[in-house]
């Protein structure tokens, strides 16, 4: 008679490790094994489930203590290759942040390089400023540095790991530069992240394994678990971990900076944990499939934080390639890479079965109830209503190019809202567009024969940082402010902006 | 089979891809061009078996012609097979194995240039011409 085994303590699973008999899988093995086996089954022959995920994380960073100089500095202002890192600690320890921006070479270098660089090998120059003191007299260090020339490089990430990330897409009608990647218009394809029943929380949601003190494998080297993220957000399925080890063990392999373009610098952390199969819900929750996790497609084309999503997809439909949208067969492609992810779980399982890792249970338990919640904003930013020219100034679309030259005169501005005779925006003329009509006579000599159709617009209630983003990316001076029925309310050109430079807004 | 045709616009305005249609017979794509008042650039697809054919063809009418072969270059230790390229190219040149290891389908590519501007790693570039 088979005596059927509810639960396994870690330390029935410690000592297998120890004696090299424990059965370690990686949760892409799982769903398999447990459909073979049984839930039962699976309990009995798997010890120890590992994970692993391979993605951009921002939110990552190093302290770094660079030892004392002589004569000795109080660093107060310090610059790695010319990417200012946290200065505001103790004499010689800085944070570096993996999105801060070179002073020089903006885009193409940042944080996330130097920590690449010094896990590589390379040399890094660091400078730093100061006041000086009477216990640090010194004002000014510029050194070179390799990373085994710093007593600590700790890597520190408050937020990694996430349990799940929304896909992206964007319907308006241009380009859009993400962080969630190149967003082709009209929804023409679909971004994503993480790496679906491979990930560390989704393999433990209740985080009943996962916490403060157990071991993970962060970018190569063997590190730890502080608990929750920032911005953990569980009950909503989002939740993120606070992760750390040494920068001097990890490998450039699954530590990598990269560069999201027109968004910024990031780093591509691999991050890993391994979970001891105690009971049957470890083992349920171990077995999870892609098809299991699902997510929101998020259209990135609305500037708001509250972004509507257009439809439910699992990992599994992100992977396959191809995701219907609105009737249509849409591409998708991850950011996050699933190869190197499932390296990060394979090298887990040779770490767990040499015993590389110690196995604990938690020993500060994450919370899994709470919910991030949006930031509290005391002042309302500028809004287009408060600083747009009420005076409007538009002409139909039937009459004479000759009249519209004389309202833009009259008006004194270089932009005329075509409309028409419903009173609805149609269309936009400029002086430059009534010039070229004078200088190249055509058959032109209605304003609807030269105007731009196309006109991009806002509206009253508009942040007007949303409305400049709109006037620098289509290179325009002027937006017609409408209404609901498109009707024309007022003008915001660059000439209204001044009024945010000495007035309220800026004090 | 893709072909790069450059040609001199200074001596008139002759339509020498629609001429090579005619005298070969063989139908011609044009997938991206750039012609302004002095010179101009056309990326052609043909059938491989027509490639003698359609180059002599342009060539009597004065144009330069190449071949455009696995043009986008791709640095294996840069590249960590995250997939961003996928999607964003019109070509779908990208791809993944059965492993999640990324395939570049090179002879597809019309050089639009995006993936080289979107990769993370910037792994992705533009080969030297021969």
């Amino acid at each position: 008679m088979k005596i059927s085994v509810m639960e396994k303590t870690i330390d029935l699973i410690r000592e297998r490790i120890r004696d090299g008999n424990a059965r370690v899988v990686t949760a892409e093995e799982m769903p398999v094994i447990v459909e073979e086996l049984g839930e039962e089954g699976a309990l009995r022959e798997i010890d120890v489930v590992t994970t692993g995920t391979f993605g951009a994380m921002c939110s990552s960073g190093a302290f770094l203590n660079f030892g004392h100089a002589d004569p000795p500095i109080r660093m107060e202002r310090v610059w790695l290759n010319d990417v200012e890192a946290y200065g505001g600690i103790a004499a010689v320890d800085a944070y570096i942040g993996a999105t801060q921006k070179s002073a020089t070479r903006e885009a193409h270098y940042g944080g996330a390089h130097v920590m690449e660089d010094f896990v590589s090998g390379k040399t890094v120059e660091l400078r730093a400023l100061s006041t000086g003191t009477d216990c640090y007299p010194r004002r000014t260090i510029t050194t070179e540095l390799l990373l085994e020339n710093l007593n600590e490089a700790t890597m520190v990430n408050p937020r990694n790991g996430y349990q799940r990330y929304n896909a992206a897409t964007n319907s308006t009608d241009r380009t859009l530069s993400t962080y969630m990647g190149m967003l082709l218009p009209n929804c023409g394809n679909i971004t994503f992240s993480g790496s679906g029943l491979l990930n560390p929380i989704t393999n433990d949601p209740e985080f009943r394994l996962i916490g403060g003190g157990v071991p993970a494998f962060l970018c190569g080297a063997p590190g730890m678990v502080i608990g929750q993220g920032t911005q953990h957000s569980p009950a909503g399925g989002f939740g993120t971990l606070m992760v750390t080890a040494d920068m001097k063990k990890m490998s450039q392999d699954f530590l990598r900076a990269a560069t999201m373009t027109g968004y910024g610098v990031t780093l591509y952390v691999g991050l890993g944990i391994p979970l001891p199969v105690l009971d049957l819900e470890t083992v349920r929750s171990t077995a999870v499939r892609d098809e299991d996790i699902t997510v929101d497609i998020i259209d990135y084309g609305i500037p708001s934080r509250d972004r509507p999503s257009l439809r439910k997809v699992s990992y599994a439909d992100l992977k396959s390639g191809c995701v219907e949208l609105n009737g249509e067969e849409i591409r998708t492609s991850p950011l996050s890479s699933y190869r190197r992810a499932r390296e990060v779980a394979f090298t887990l399982k040779a770490w767990v079965e040499e015993g590389k890792l110690d196995l604990v249970l938690p020993t500060r338990k994450i919370d899994t109830t709470i919910k991030a919640h949006p930031m509290r904003e005391t002042a309302q930013g500028p809004r287009v209503l408060d600083i747009m020219d009420r005076r409007v100034f538009s002409i139909g679309q039937d009459e004479e190019i000759r009249s519209a030259a004389q309202k833009l005169l009259k008006g004194e501005t270089n932009h005329l809202p075509v409309i028409d005779s419903s009173g609805k925006l149609v269309g936009i003329v400029t002086t430059y567009d009534i010039s070229k009509a004078v200088v190249n006579p055509g058959k032109a000599n209605r304003v609807k024969d030269i105007m731009k159709k196309r006109v991009i617009t806002t509206t009253m209630e508009e942040p007007v940082d949303i409305a400049v983003r709109k006037l620098e990316k289509h290179n325009i001076s002027a937006l017609p402010v409408v209404d609901r029925e498109l009707r024309v309310i007022g003008m915001l050109t660059a000439m209204n902006l001044g009024k945010l430079f000495g007035g309220r807004w800026l004090k | 089979m893709k072909l790069i045709v450059t040609f001199s616009r200074k001596a008139g305005k002759k339509p020498i891809i629609a001429q090579v249609v005619r005298d070969t017979g063989v139908l011609i794509n044009v997938e991206r061009a750039q012609i302004d008042s002095s010179e101009g650039e056309a990326l052609i697809d043909i059938p491989d078996e027509a490639c003698t054919v359609v180059k002599e063809g342009l060539s009597r009418l004065g144009a330069s012609v190449r071949v455009l072969e696995d043009i986008i270059s791709l640095d294996e230790s840069r590249c960590i097979d995250c997939g961003a390229c996928i999607s964003i190219c019109p070509q779908e040149v990208f791809s993944f194995d059965e492993n999640w290891k990324l395939v570049v389908n090179g002879e597809r590519c019309v050089l639009c240039g995006r993936c080289i501007e979107i990769c993370p790693q910037r792994a992705l570039s533009q080969k030297e011409e021969v």
